[in-house]
């Protein structure tokens, strides 16, 4: 581990690999909540906060349960249990000990739950045979992908309420179209490489 | 072999986590006031945010923390008050029925003589829909009138009772849907629409603080702040500040003079809710 690796990782996940608009990952909460640049924040940061605790906690079962006993392949199945608790748990733990930041997260937290996303990014650490830092530093620079391309998203629709468009593009189909460029101009990361 | 194993790990871990949460659900138990559900049950569920906070629920919620007063929700009116009072147990206060009111009244239109009347444009607009785009061209927008209504229609989107419509390019509010939760202020760039009391007789329909000749140039319809309406009222209740009439509803008797007098007929005078104090 040194600091290439570490900037490397940072660097794919956030843009050369972004999650959203390059793996196609988490397209549900990309679509569905980005109506509004703040409540688009919103539901970046609370990704971010979930990619980054599923991504430690994914690794401890991987690593301390399902190697040793030769069940990574159970890897898929166990993740999304370990993802949907996990997010329970969190949830009902803001509830009561952080109700300021569950004011602000609380709405999106059942949303990620089964956030494609999340379970990604616990799938690419164990591909990549990531340790236990470089795995959440993985997850939480993904939450920040996320985060970005969702407002970048979120101001981009909020600008097209405005605009005239032809009659049988309103509303989801041109949101589309504008996701599909979005993620044409985040293609042109793909040649930028450290190594 | 392989297989029972991999259901054991499988099973232990959803037990376990099973587990972990019920632990959970039972140390992170919050207490929700039974009063919560029952004042939600109270308010309309519109979520129109007239109350001035974000949703029914965080109004409810500001009650039961005793935060808010009761009776700020418009759109429920005295029952939801009084039911709400009910459960918290205090008295209720009255809610002053308001309304919205769009104030311009430069309804486009053309006269017997084929002379164009309300509100001029300067010329044909084909940018970006919507008042806020509008009202940022360069030169204010479309309209000649600095002040009137742009006739965009934001206000109309924001409103969720159907209460504004357009009326021949100006929004207009249909004061029997309108519940006053004042959505429809907050899109309007040029502040057009203010609350008033629904059961009043007169409003001035007109913000135009140009001079009159200025105010004349762009529309045949508005305050060109002559000060009839000033000089007839016997109680004093209109005030000409800034070139625009502005109406003192604590003194105003409803007598509906200032209407008859007004040359350009902005002073609308609204013979139904006729209600005079003496």
């Amino acid at each position: 581990m040194n600091w290439q690796s570490i900037f490397g990782i940072l660097l794919s996940a956030i843009l050369t690999e972004n999650f959203i608009l390059v793996k196609f990952y988490g397209i549900c909460p990309f679509m569905g909540v980005s109506k509004k640049t703040d409540t688009a924040l919103g539901m970046g940061m609370a990704v971010t906060f979930v990619m980054a605790i599923a991504s430690a906690a994914c690794w401890a079962v991987d690593q301390l349960i399902l190697v040793p006993l030769g069940l990574a392949y159970m890897q898929t199945v166990a993740f999304i249990l370990v993802i949907a608790a996990i997010v329970q748990v969190v949830e009902m733990f803001l509830k009561k000990k952080v109700p300021a930041l569950y004011q602000a997260l609380g709405v999106y937290l059942p949303l990620i739950t089964t956030n494609c996303a999340v379970l990604g990014v616990a799938l690419v650490n164990v591909q990549e045979g990531y340790n236990f830092f470089l795995s959440v530093l993985n997850g939480a620079a993904g939450g920040l992908g996320f985060t970005i391309s969702i407002v970048l998203f979120a101001s981009i629709r909020e600008r097209m309420e405005e605009t005239d468009v032809p009659k049988s593009f309103r509303g989801f189909p041109i949101a589309l179209i504008a996701a599909g460029l979005l993620a044409l101009a985040f293609m042109g990361f793909s040649g930028m490489k450290i190594f | 072999m392989d297989i029972l194993i991999a259901v054991a790990v499988l099973g232990g871990l959803g037990v376990v986590f099973g587990l972990v949460l019920a632990g959970a659900a039972k140390v992170f138990h919050v207490e929700t006031d039974p009063r919560l559900e029952k004042l939600n049950e109270c308010l309309p569920g519109a979520n129109c945010g007239g109350c001035g906070y974000p949703g029914c629920g965080g109004y409810a919620q500001a009650v039961l923390e005793g935060k808010a007063a009761i009776g700020l929700c418009a759109s429920g009116g005295d029952e939801c008050a009084r039911n709400m009072a009910q459960i918290m147990g205090v008295k209720a206060e009255k809610v002053s029925h308001k309304v919205a009111l769009v104030r311009c009244s430069g309804y486009r239109g053309v006269d017997e003589n084929g002379k164009i009347t309300g509100a001029k444009m300067k010329g044909e607009y084909e940018g970006l829909q919507g008042c806020h785009a509008a009202a940022k061209v360069a030169g204010r927008g479309p309209l000649i009138c600095k002040f009137g209504c742009l006739g965009f229609g934001s206000c109309i989107t924001a409103c969720k009772y159907d209460a504004i419509h357009m009326v021949d390019g100006v929004a207009k509010v249909d004061e029997e849907k309108c519940v006053g939760c004042m959505q429809c202020a907050a899109q309007c760039p040029r502040n057009l629409i203010v609350p008033v009391e629904y059961n009043r007789r007169v409003v001035i329909a007109c913000a135009s603080k140009a001079k009159g000749a200025v105010t004349i140039r762009g529309c045949s319809s508005g305050c060109i702040g002559c000060g009839l309406c000033e000089k007839i009222c016997e109680r004093g209740a209109i005030h000409v500040e800034q070139n625009l009439a502005y109406i003192d509803y604590d003194k105003c008797n409803s007598c509906g003079l200032c209407a008859t007098v007004c040359p350009k007929h902005l002073i609308a005078d609204n013979k139904k809710m006729e209600h005079s104090e003496e």
